[in-house]
């Protein structure tokens, strides 16, 4: 049997988020959770997996390491066809940095998980953005690893992954156990995501069979804090959309066009590289 | 032991030259030196690589870490891993910075890891503050949100640095440097991940993420044949053209084009952008762009609001009157 461990991670939903383009605030506390699409599309390639090979063969546990609240995804999973969900909440583990999450994803997958063959994890989160978790989940456990796959084929106790790679395809292989990103960046390939019915969802929320595990469960230290164990420290956060001029233009398209000319046309050709004539009101009086 | 203070740059050529990511780090990490009275450094791994170690010195690098052995001739992130960790623990750099490449973010991570210290990705600004730490500015929530990090305890400093952030140094041939050959560690271990095809794929000779204009087109432009007329535009402003994902969808120009969460993050001096909504997907990718010109009928539009001039018009008229002005204005 191949037991395949999936990655995910809750993220806030950024197309609903209360957010001001002017000073580009987010609030993020209010913000609904929703999966990180690319972890989304690393469950789909398990779920791939275990339609192509019988299904007693295979089986699919996601994990998430979040605050209580990243359950729902969870459920969702084994609405789309996971076989187990567990969830790792605990206050302690609160601003983990990426190194640190993948120590606690680590200590999950070794000792609860010992025969897991394959792990999945999206190549890069949709919040956090960092690509750092699953390379860094596969030193954890010292196993090859490859990023960015858009195509896997499993053979007995080895993987084959298709990928691009600044420039290059590249066709890699390593036996299992592995672990194996999958590509965030496809858009209309083999791992687009499936979709499931809020029935589904809903029913898979009455069954509350999510196991859930704190620090003791997973025997941290007493005084285990993921914060503090962070190397980095976030010392400053602000919006990059600094308050411009904006100004509006309106009426005749040749008159916008010239004023837009003649008031930014050093702007233009500067990054042009090329002279352009600022007034050229000749014909217009 | 070595008493100098180092900053290490990892020496990512495949491609090269057209990827110059290197040569823009070692740039940088020439100012950050001379803050902090440290050498600048470049780290090579490969089969015969001795031109690119020059290659480097002419940029900037002051002492050129090289490995050279056939066994390096594929790029390997296990082995390249391996060894970036095995020197760094030898010749304890302050700092080491990767190239945000993709084979960059694969192999910093692994290092940081094995080096026990963080590691911030895609930083689009370095700075040094006046106790020489390294500050690492770096965007997050799709460029919404910037985040100034720093590393207090651990050494290494590292980060990986989007490409096009900052200039490369002009190639100065007089320059000098030294080469420090280091053999393959007898306890390298054998990688456990085979390659078994790499191919470069057709490159192309500009692209858009490095683009000084750029222009963008959304669902407004109306219709393929329409949107085809930013290209025109795009000839004469010596620009390169993107698109938002609807348009990619609709096929009116290739998924290569396609700006934001899910596509390109661009950084172009001048940025116009014709019917575009201004959906958080997309602007995710703008926040680096410093002038822009947006064009859409709707003066709410989100993408209107964040434009330092915005045109209320129709797109396809506004594209056509450019075109006109500027076949008037370009001085031969
Ligand atoms: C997970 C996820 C990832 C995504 N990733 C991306 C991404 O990477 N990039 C991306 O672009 N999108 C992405 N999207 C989609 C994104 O949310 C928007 O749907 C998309 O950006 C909208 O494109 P648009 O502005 O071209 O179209 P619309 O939102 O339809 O806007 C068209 C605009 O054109 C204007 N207009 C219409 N006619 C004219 C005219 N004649 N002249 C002038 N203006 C006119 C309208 O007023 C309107 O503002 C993503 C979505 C999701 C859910
Ligand atoms: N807290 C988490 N719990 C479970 N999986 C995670 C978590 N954080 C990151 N991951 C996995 O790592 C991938 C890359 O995340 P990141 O390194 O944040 O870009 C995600 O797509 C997930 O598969």
């Amino acid at each position: 049997m191949l037991h395949i461990i999936v990655c995910i991670k809750q993220v806030p939903m950024v197309s609903e988020l209360p957010w001001d383009p002017k000073t580009g605030t987010l609030k993020r506390e209010t913000a609904q959770g929703m999966m990180d699409p690319a972890a989304r599309r690393a469950l789909e390639a398990a779920l791939q997996i275990k339609a192509k090979t019988d299904r007693d063969q295979v089986y699919i546990t996601t994990v998430s390491m979040g605050p209580p609240m990243a359950e729902e995804i969870l459920y969702e999973a084994r609405a789309l066809g996971a076989d187990q969900g567990v969830l790792l909440t605990d206050p302690c583990m609160a601003g983990a940095d990426t190194c640190m999450t993948a120590n606690i994803l680590g200590k999950f997958i070794r000792d609860h998980c010992p025969d897991a063959g394959l792990i999945l994890c999206g190549s890069m989160s949709s919040d956090s953005e960092t690509a750092q978790v699953g390379p860094q989940l596969a030193e954890e456990l010292d196993i090859p690893a490859i990023g960015y796959a858009r195509r896997l084929e499993l053979d007995d106790h080895c993987i084959r992954v298709e990928r691009h790679v600044d420039d290059f395809m590249e066709l890699l292989e390593m036996d299992l156990p592995g672990l194996v990103t999958i590509d965030h960046a496809g858009e209309s390939d083999l791992y687009t995501p499936r979709y499931v019915a809020l029935a589904g969802v809903e029913a898979a929320f009455k069954t509350r069979d999510i196991r859930v595990m704190d620090r003791t469960a997973l025997g941290l230290d007493n005084d285990f804090n993921a914060l503090a164990s962070s190397p980095t420290k976030i010392i400053e956060v602000y919006s990059p959309i600094t308050r411009k001029e904006n100004r509006v233009l309106t009426g005749a398209v040749k008159k916008m066009v010239d004023t837009l000319f003649d008031d930014y046309g050093k702007i233009i050709s500067s990054a042009m590289g090329k002279d352009l004539k600022t007034h050229d009101h000749e014909g217009d009086a | 032991m070595i008493l100098e203070k180092q900053i290490w740059v990892w020496a990512d050529y495949r491609n090269y030259f057209h990827s110059r990511v290197t040569l823009q780090i070692l740039a940088r990490a020439s100012v950050l030196a001379k803050k902090n009275n440290a050498v600048v450094c470049a780290v090579v791994f490969g089969d015969r690589v001795d031109a690119y170690a020059g290659e480097y010195i002419a940029h900037g690098a002051q002492k050129v870490y090289v490995i050279d052995d056939p066994a390096l001739k594929v790029y390997n992130v296990e082995s390249y891993a391996f060894l970036l960790s095995t020197l760094a623990r030898q010749y304890a750099p302050q700092i080491l910075l990767i190239g945000a490449t993709r084979f960059g973010q694969e192999i910093a991570p692994r290092v940081a890891k094995q080096l026990d210290t963080g590691l911030t990705a895609d930083c689009i600004d370095l700075d040094m503050d006046d106790t020489g730490r390294l500050v690492q500015v770096a965007p997050s929530f799709g460029g919404n949100l910037i985040a100034k990090i720093i590393t207090p305890h651990t050494r290494p400093q590292m980060a990986t640095v989007r490409p096009g952030t900052f200039q490369e140094l002009p190639h100065d041939d007089d320059a000098t440097g030294e080469k420090i050959r280091r053999p393959l560690p007898e306890n390298m271990p054998k990688p456990r991940v085979r390659c078994l095809k790499s191919e470069l794929q057709q490159a192309r000779v500009r692209k858009i993420e490095t683009a000084d204009i750029v222009i963008t087109g959304g669902r407004g432009m109306g219709s393929k044949g329409k949107f085809k007329k930013l290209l025109d535009l795009a000839y004469l402003l010596n620009a390169e053209v993107g698109a938002t994902r609807p348009v990619v969808y609709a096929d009116w120009i290739s998924q290569e084009a396609l700006v934001g969460q899910a596509g390109k993050h661009i950084r172009p001096k001048v940025l116009f952008s014709f019917g575009i909504s201004g959906a958080i997907q997309h602007t995710a990718a703008l926040a680096d762009a410093r002038f822009i010109v947006a064009v859409n009928k709707n003066p709410n539009a989100t993408m209107m609001k964040l434009a330092d001039v915005a045109l209320v018009a129709d797109a396809n008229q506004v594209c056509s009157g450019i075109i006109r002005a500027l076949k008037d204005r370009i001085r031969n």
